[in-house]
């Protein structure tokens, strides 16, 4: 891989996001809505491909964290009546102590048992929801209250049911948790995450303590995904044990897998290109699913790497 | 039921659909994409679209179909009779996968890609909330087909509605007179340990209570459970009735169980059909169910008594005497439930008719219409029988069946009063802002 200029990289990525703060004034009613949901999934794929693409740690259990995001932050609102700021901390927390404890444990492991050590802590996290239904809503899950979802700035009052304070709301988690990773990507910290992909006992001798390296890692990544949890609560107001199930800890693997694993902005063309095949088939097919794996299974065969992956190995050697 | 990508408005665009499919097919990407489309503004004459949020796939599936069924025949029966204020009724179908994340953004689709007059025909509760929030945001009617308790427990919003179906906290409590008289005053429950069971926890023991009866156990069994038999012992000796609400594919396993327990001597049983929607009564293994009883929304075998109309129903909806499709009796219909379309529709044209309903901007209006309903008689637009509605809770109430297994079949032995169903109010959706 060649070495990218921080300029052409961070205009790269500033031109993103300049790109989807734009979109928002020209795209039509349903796909200006369906892209503030991308936005904030793909962040929850950005910090799956933070462990998955740089560290190549194969997690199946990323639902737990988007969840104890989403989980941290409704039942904040819901229960205890927290602004949407402190709500949305509180699910950061959570995220993020979850990840570190799940870390020390699941880190004892590797490869196969560490995909299964994963699945089965996010498994133990979705029969936790359902036990304490009473507070969770168990699997019907709860609502955000409406007049809950409003984020009071001085004197200003922003509904975040608004379309529009809903879009830019997505857009700036997206931005932040984008530059974040590829201030991470290009920082001596992710050059020693992909150094511990490449060869672990190596990066070992070299004199690194790969376990703290990676159990920060997980931390970082699961605090990502948790925002993202929180973000969907607070901006969608619904939580719901659906969420927390494996077919939420496989949804993101497949999205970096599609764009790009260890690509910055991947995660987003994955998530994006996932929702609208999912959309625009559905449209035409109950068979929809099918469509979407033998898209998958094309992807696979001529683009191995992703989508953005294959586009760097084959002609932009530069991207991030 | 129309083709779902023919919502937009073809006659008003003076193109010819062979015109309009060529345009299309030289689209690329995106541009194929319904949203794209441009259509004028529905007139007068213009359908009204009815957004039909349906579970064709995933743990909803066999619902799905048949609620698709049902409301096909319901939308047939309407338009043939003159449709909503003169105008047809269009149906459009999104798929949500059984999944309240994808709910909510069908309910997106409809407000604001398909732009439908309201959205219709949910059933799974957690597709329901979570699709409530979004409904509400589009200021969306949304009628549910749910019967869970969500919708008249005040949680949701002023726009969610359940007028075709009664909801589960009724039906439990309705149930109770006939069990404590009949069946049994030691009554032991099973369910499965997440939410439809919890509403059987915690509604049936205070109505038995009212009966003189009571339930003496309570046995949670794990959503992941593939075997049941090492919970039989929890059941106590003097148990009089077991009130099982198992659901899923492991039903069958369930009864075969509860059968090899028991053998030939057992307490009287009572379930919810739910168990065994969508299958065969006289499928191998559930044989031990002979003699027992369950509730029914609607009867699945076509009864002696049978009013005109629910026969006209059974056969427009396309049902034998069987209660499984006519040509094909091993596609056994979900009859206890999806009579809830076809009553829910008549309820939104009926709403939409005293609204004076025009197009989106009345949306409020029908709200406000659908409210002040309180009665729906037993008829062609109601056969499952009489209804009142409770404005301020969105919810209707209704008779409900018990019927008991004999001979292969489901016979009604007792139909109960809407009475036995009502409960007192736990909110007041009315005073919500529209």
């Amino acid at each position: 891989m060649k070495e990218a200029s921080p300029a052409k990289a961070y205009a790269l990525h500033l031109g993103v996001i300049v790109l989807l703060f734009a979109l928002s004034f020209v795209l039509p009613e349903y796909h200006h809505g369906l892209l503030a949901r991308i936005m904030v999934l793909a962040v929850f794929a950005m910090g799956y491909n933070m462990l998955f693409g740089y560290v190549g740690l194969l997690s199946l259990g990323h639902a737990m964290f988007f969840s104890a995001g989403l989980y941290g932050a409704g039942l904040a609102v819901i229960h205890l009546g927290w602004s949407v700021p402190a709500a949305f901390a509180a699910g950061l927390a959570c995220g993020a102590l979850l990840a570190l404890v799940i870390g020390v444990l699941a880190l004892r492991t590797s490869g196969v048992a560490f995909m299964i050590v994963t699945m089965m802590f996010a498994q133990v996290f979705y029969l936790i929801i359902l036990y304490f239904a009473a507070w969770t809503g168990g699997d019907q899950g709860l609502v955000v209250p409406q007049s809950a979802r409003v984020l009071v700035l001085g004197d200003t009052s922003l509904g975040l049911t608004n379309p529009t304070v809903r879009y830019m709301s997505a857009l700036v988690l997206f931005s932040i948790v984008l530059l974040v990773t590829l201030a991470v990507a290009r920082s001596k910290y992710g050059r020693v995450l992909v150094a511990i992909r490449e060869n672990e006992e190596r990066t070992k001798m070299l004199g690194y303590d790969t376990f703290s390296n990676k159990l920060a890692a997980v931390v970082v990544s699961g605090t990502i995904c948790a925002a993202s949890g929180a973000a969907y609560a607070l901006l969608f107001g619904y939580v719901g044990s659906t969420f927390a199930s494996v077919q939420y800890s496989i949804l993101p693997l497949l999205w970096v897998l599609l764009g790009g694993a260890a690509t910055t902005l991947g995660p987003l063309i994955g998530t994006l290109f996932m929702y609208y095949v999912v959309d625009i088939t559905s449209g035409y097919t109950s068979a929809y699913l099918l469509i979407v794996g033998i898209a998958l299974i094309l992807l696979v065969l001529f683009f191995p790497k992703g989508i953005l992956g294959t586009i760097r190995q084959r002609w932009l050697g530069w991207l991030p | 039921m129309t083709d779902k990508n023919g919502f937009f408005d073809l006659s008003k665009t003076g193109l010819t659909r062979r015109t309009a499919l060529k345009g299309l097919a030289a689209g690329a990407g995106l541009a194929v994409a319904p949203g794209f489309v441009r259509y004028s503004q529905a007139q007068s004459s213009a359908p009204i679209k009815i957004g039909f949020q349906s579970h064709r796939t995933g743990i909803g599936a066999a619902y799905g179909r048949w609620y698709e069924r049902t409301t096909a025949a319901a939308v047939k029966a309407i338009n043939e009779a003159g449709g909503i204020n003169g105008r047809p009724v269009e149906v459009i179908i999104e798929d949500d996968g059984t999944d309240p994340g994808r709910g909510a953004e069908v309910v997106g689709k409809f407000a604001t890609q398909h732009k439908t007059d309201i959205v219709y025909g949910t059933l799974f509760s957690h597709v329901v909330i979570g699709s409530a929030p979004a409904a509400g945001e589009a200021k969306m009617p949304y009628f549910v087909v749910s019967e869970g308790h969500h919708v008249a427990s005040t949680k949701l919003n002023r726009y969610v509605f359940q007028p075709g179906i009664t909801d589960v906290k009724s039906q439990i409590q309705a149930m109770a007179p006939w069990i404590a008289a009949n069946a049994g005053k030691k009554v032991t429950q099973i369910f499965p340990d997440f939410a439809f069971g919890y509403d059987h926890r915690d509604y049936l023991p205070p109505a038995l209570k009212a009966q003189g009866a009571e339930v003496i156990a309570q046995i949670a069994i794990p959503p992941t459970e593939s075997s049941f038999t090492k919970y039989f012992p929890q059941i106590p000796a003097e148990t009089e009735v077991i009130y099982h609400v198992m659901v899923g594919p492991a039903v069958l396993t369930f009864v075969k169980e509860l059968g090899e327990f028991y053998g030939s001597s057992r307490p009287q049983l009572f379930g919810f059909i739910d168990s065994l929607e969508a299958t065969d009564i006289n499928s191998p293994g559930l044989e031990f169910l002979d003699g027992s009883h369950f509730w029914e929304g609607s009867p699945r075998y076509a009864q002696p008594d049978d009013s005109a109309a629910q026969k006209a129903y059974r056969a427009a909806v396309g049902i034998d005497d069987n209660g499984a499709a006519v040509g094909d009796p091993k596609d056994v219909s979900t009859a206890a439930h999806m009579f809830g379309c076809w009553e829910t529709l008549y309820v939104v044209k009926k709403a939409m008719e005293d609204a004076g309903y025009k197009g989106p901007e009345d949306r409020a209006k029908l709200v406000e219409a659908t409210e002040a309903l309180t009665e729906f008689a037993e008829g062609p637009e109601h056969p499952q029988g009489p209804k009142t509605f409770n404005g301020k809770i969105h919810q209707c109430f209704g008779i409900q069946n018990i019927s008991k297994v004999e001979g292969g079949r489901l016979n009604v032995v007792h139909k109960t009063k809407i009475e036995d169903g009502l409960y007192e109010p736990e909110g007041d959706y009315t005073t919500q802002p529209l």
